[in-house]
């Protein structure tokens, strides 16, 4: 599932788009792929459009094309599943190189590249011009309940922790010469699974007894002072704004043809 | 199986988030009851703890390996309500922060992992355990310590081998309702819950192995395992016999009769509930997924057909013969008539079996 790393995709900066607080960039990025996701599929144009418009917020950001492919391509299951459309829906075949698949799994292949495509550049967009703390202030703006946010923020204050731990205890194994080669050692595989869980949750128990040593009283006070401008709102609302309009217009394009 | 956008239509993604929303407010209000006060950075830490144990390499040979979900896990190590909590904090930061998985498919992906797998996983768990318990005391005498680890690890392996086709069927409906290209449902059951319950092998293999690992050395971190006998002392007393005392985790001494008979543990009204929402799904799999089922013939009855045998002749005059088909029955009506009356017999013959035990 996860190909192995954790390092955040954030790219520091000093952009608009990195000054903006988090709650409202979440909610720009919710509204564009909305806009997106609503798109008619047969309108191939629209989503010309709409990457142009995340090629011009990441030109804003400093964020270079490069930095988005191999990105992009950790992405693959979906890609399996929509490769196999075609072969797998019913209706009407069409002539493909040769191969007769189904028209609808084909549009409908395409439709899921295009959208699943953008929807993961626009993420990457908003990880690489936002950090973790920023995040997590961002969520409890939000108003997501006050458990979540506390929890997601211990969870990203030790996150690195943990996997360093998972790391080092790797190397351990293999410096006494184990390698996992086959499900007959997921045995020692597990043990070291089961032993990380017993690391980290008493470590999490000590971490709440030095928390109560220093007076918590159950709620987390995260510190939240930034202010947003109607610049700022005004520069947010402008990617969802141009794929809403982009959208509208396809569809009515669509109802009329 | 992190969905991402454009794969569910947004009608059904919106109601996705509702239903998860509900049952995210159930886990948020009742995970401080498992933690106690300890919830934000004990929760916080196991969903670290998941996200990297996510990231451990299971070789399967040839050069591909597999990886752990973790939801059945969760659920049997810090209970069911703070497994969905920990587990909808990782997808939320997994979405913002690695842009993994849609936000538009948020709902879905908590449904799918958040809710899915450690609540399917918990419940039969929860039910093999039980089972599991009846038979250990139906040989006579209360299990060992080392038989209660036994038992609670193959619980959780069985849980992890039910939740990820569970996952599945959970992905399968909700495409059936929202999925943007219409594709044939049979095919997609089959081949999604078929190739899951692969997978779920190799997730409950690793869900035991891991579980299993915890309980050999802390096993008063496993929530599945609370309220277990942990300790037993025996007290010679001066006319010669044996007092044997049981302390239970979290309930303090239990002192019982006898020589070598040890404390019971009681069913908490928790377990009801959660043998009542299993029943829910039970009820909802056979009343009303069963309507989905084939009607083409199987692979017995094809062979049959073809040799011209003809199957069932004699059973085909009982009222709910071929699930209902023969005598205008609903498929769903025998489906429930049939759930009920397997539960009725399994029930009746589990509590003949544990009580045969009061010596």
């Amino acid at each position: 599932m996860r190909s192995g790393h954790t390092h955040i995709l954030y790219r520091h900066g000093t952009s608009t788009a990195h000054r903006m607080p988090a709650h409202v960039k979440i909610l720009a990025l919710l509204g564009f792929i909305l806009g997106v996701v609503l798109t008619p599929r047969t309108a191939w144009w629209a989503f010309v459009v709409d990457a142009a418009v995340i090629a011009l917020v990441a030109r804003a950001a400093h964020i270079p094309w490069r930095w988005y492919l191999p990105r992009l391509v950790v992405e693959v299951p979906f890609l399996v599943f929509a490769l196999l459309l075609p072969f797998l829906a019913p209706g009407p075949r069409v002539e493909v190189l040769g191969v007769a698949v189904s028209a609808a799994g084909l549009a409908g292949a395409g439709n899921l590249l295009a959208k699943g495509t953008l929807g993961v550049l626009a993420s990457l967009t908003l990880a690489a011009t936002t950090d973790a703390r920023a995040f997590i202030i961002g969520l409890q703006r939000l108003r997501l309940p006050a458990v979540m946010v506390e929890v997601a923020a211990f969870m990203v204050r030790y996150l690195d922790v943990v996997a360093d731990d998972m790391q080092r205890m790797r190397i351990a194994r293999e410096a006494r010469g184990f390698q996992a080669r086959g499900p007959a050692d997921w045995r020692v595989l597990g043990t070291a699974a089961g032993a990380l869980f017993i690391r980290s949750f008493e470590r999490g128990e000590r971490i709440h007894t030095a928390m109560l040593s220093r007076g918590y009283t159950g709620r987390m006070p995260l510190v939240d002072d930034a202010a947003v401008t109607a610049a700022q709102w005004r520069a947010a609302l402008l990617p969802p704004t141009a794929a809403a309009l982009t959208m509208l217009v396809a569809t009515t394009w669509g109802m009329f043809r | 199986m992190h969905v991402p956008d454009g794969f569910i239509d947004p009608v059904t993604s919106l109601v996705t988030v509702v239903v998860a929303a509900v049952v995210i407010g159930w886990a948020v209000r009742r995970s401080p009851r498992e933690l106690r006060d300890r919830t934000a950075p004990l929760a916080g830490l196991t969903a670290a703890y998941i996200f990297a144990v996510q990231m451990l390499n299971f070789p399967v040979g040839a050069g591909t390996s597999g990886h752990l979900m973790g939801g059945a896990l969760a659920a049997v190590l810090v209970g069911p309500a703070t497994a969905t909590l920990v587990i909808t904090v990782v997808l939320v930061i997994q979405a913002l922060l690695f842009a993994d998985g849609g936000l538009t498919a948020i709902g879905t992906n908590v449904l799918l992992m958040a809710v899915t797998t450690p609540l399917v996983g918990w419940a039969v768990a929860r039910m093999v355990d039980r089972a599991l318990l009846a038979l250990q005391r139906a040989a006579g005498r209360e299990p060992s310590p080392a038989a209660d680890r036994r038992r609670t690890t193959i619980a959780a392996g069985l849980g992890g081998v039910v939740s990820v086709p569970a996952a599945a069927l959970v992905f399968t409906v909700l495409y059936g309702f929202g999925g943007t290209t219409p594709l044939p449902m049979d095919t997609l059951l089959v081949s999604m819950v078929g190739w899951h319950t692969l997978i779920g092998l190799g997730e409950g293999l690793i869900t035991a192995l891991t579980v299993g690992a915890v309980m050999a050395t802390r096993p008063d971190l496993v929530h599945f395992a609370r309220g277990r006998r942990v300790r037993t002392l025996q007290v010679r007393q001066a006319d010669g016999s044996v007092l044997t005392v049981t302390e239970a985790a979290g309930e303090g001494v239990v002192p019982v009769r006898g020589a070598g008979a040890v404390g019971v543990v009681a069913p908490r009204p928790r377990d009801r509930r959660f043998a009542a929402a299993v029943l829910t799904v039970i009820a909802v799999l056979a009343g009303g997924v069963s309507a989905l089922a084939s009607a083409a013939p199987d692979g017995l009855e094809y062979v049959t057909g073809q040799l011209g045998v003809q199957p069932g002749a004699a059973g085909a005059t009982t009222w709910l013969a071929d699930y209902g088909a023969a005598s205008g029955v609903a498929v769903g009506v025998a489906g429930l008539i049939g759930v009920a009356v397997t539960l009725l017999v399994a029930g009746v013959g589990f509590r003949r079996l544990a009580h045969r035990t009061d010596a």
